[in-house]
């Protein structure tokens, strides 16, 4: 089940108080024309990310329906050796779903016996270049320019965590601390 | 041209998506449409306060505050506060991004912001503490976490080295 929204959350109503505030501030001090220039400049931004952000939140819901989650876990959970980080990471870019479902998908893989590292380049991964955030949330906010280039850079990001946890948990086990 | 292009691509995976669920048949197709239409309503005015709103923000924020702490001079040290500041930010995707684009209209250079939306992705301390342990065995997520301290530097590092965005 997908975790729902809620409809109203702290988060919002304090960036809600902040805007109000800055807005009140930028009235008094400057006057109308500036409070009406700084609302039409990013109004046109907001009117332009419509249409995106409707795409996102129906791939987001239509990938989550026709995905089965037990798919990608096993992907992850069978491999190992650098490809079990490649599929890992590459399963983290591709899973629908919030906090609320990757978490325990990765918590899955461990019980089931699989790579500490794989685990960590799978939830590195999804938080770095998971398209569910990045098109809802991110490319709104930030725009596409932005986001191409911040992802660009990331790909090698969840590889690296992934073989750093793996040397981690290998000198933890030598002086015989499980991980 | 670019932002044509994203949204194109984007309705393209969405009419591909439609035909699959189409023809698994069932009601996935008017399941999905009303869910998806429901999440649109409940993101669209988070979305407007934090884009619109944040140009207030900016506005009264004194923009070399921003500039001298996180601006394209302010280096490893700029950095390292953007860093910081993303671990500790309170709150879901609204608050972190909000920070971040209003961080960008006043003055803070891209990389750094860069640095700021990875390290509030990787470490945000909520998400952790509400949804990762719960879901983990807590050594994992430390071991994780550590692991990732050097993450939000070299995505700086690589924003700095091509030029971009």
């Amino acid at each position: 089940m997908r975790p729902r929204r809620k409809p109203f959350d702290w988060s919002t109503a304090l960036v809600t108080l902040c805007v109000v505030v800055a807005a009140i501030v930028v009235y008094v001090r400057d006057g109308w024309d500036r409070f009406t220039a700084v609302f039409l400049g990013d109004l046109h931004i907001f009117v332009d990310i419509l249409p995106k952000m409707a795409a996102g939140c129906l791939i987001g819901v239509f990938s989550t329906l026709l995905i089965p989650r037990e798919i990608v876990a096993r992907l992850v959970g069978a491999e190992s050796g650098l490809a079990g980080l490649l599929i890992a990471t590459f399963a983290g870019v591709i899973v629908p779903g919030g906090p609320v479902t990757v978490y325990p998908v990765a918590g899955a893989f461990l019980i089931a016996g699989a790579d500490v590292g794989a685990a960590l380049a799978f939830v590195t991964s999804w938080t770095l270049l998971g398209y569910a955030r990045a098109l809802v949330w991110e490319l709104p906010f930030f725009g596409a320019n932005f986001v191409m280039w911040r992802m660009a850079i990331a790909p090698a990001f969840p590889i690296i965590v992934g073989l750093i946890g793996r040397y981690a948990v290998k000198a933890f086990a030598a002086r015989g601390i499980k991980i | 041209m670019t932002a044509l292009i994203v949204g194109a691509l984007l309705w393209a995976i969405v009419a591909v998506l439609l035909v699959v669920a189409a023809l698994k048949g069932g009601s996935l197709v008017t399941t999905g449409l009303r869910e998806g239409a429901l999440d649109f309503l409940r993101l669209t005015p988070r979305v407007a306060i934090g884009v619109v709103g944040s140009g207030y923000v900016a506005a009264v924020l004194p923009p070399q505050v921003l500039g001298d702490l996180l601006g394209p001079n302010s280096g490893w040290v700029g950095t390292a506060i953007a860093a910081l500041a993303g671990a500790l930010t309170p709150g879901g995707p609204v608050v972190g991004f909000s920070i971040g684009v209003t961080a960008l209209k006043s003055g803070a250079a891209p990389p750094q912001v860069i640095a700021y939306t990875t390290a509030w992705a990787l470490f945000a301390i909520q998400r952790v503490a509400s949804y990762e342990v719960v879901a983990m065995p807590a050594r994992v997520v430390w071991l994780r976490v550590v692991c990732s301290i050097p993450v939000p530097f070299l995505a700086a590092l690589g924003a700095m080295l091509i030029g971009k965005p």
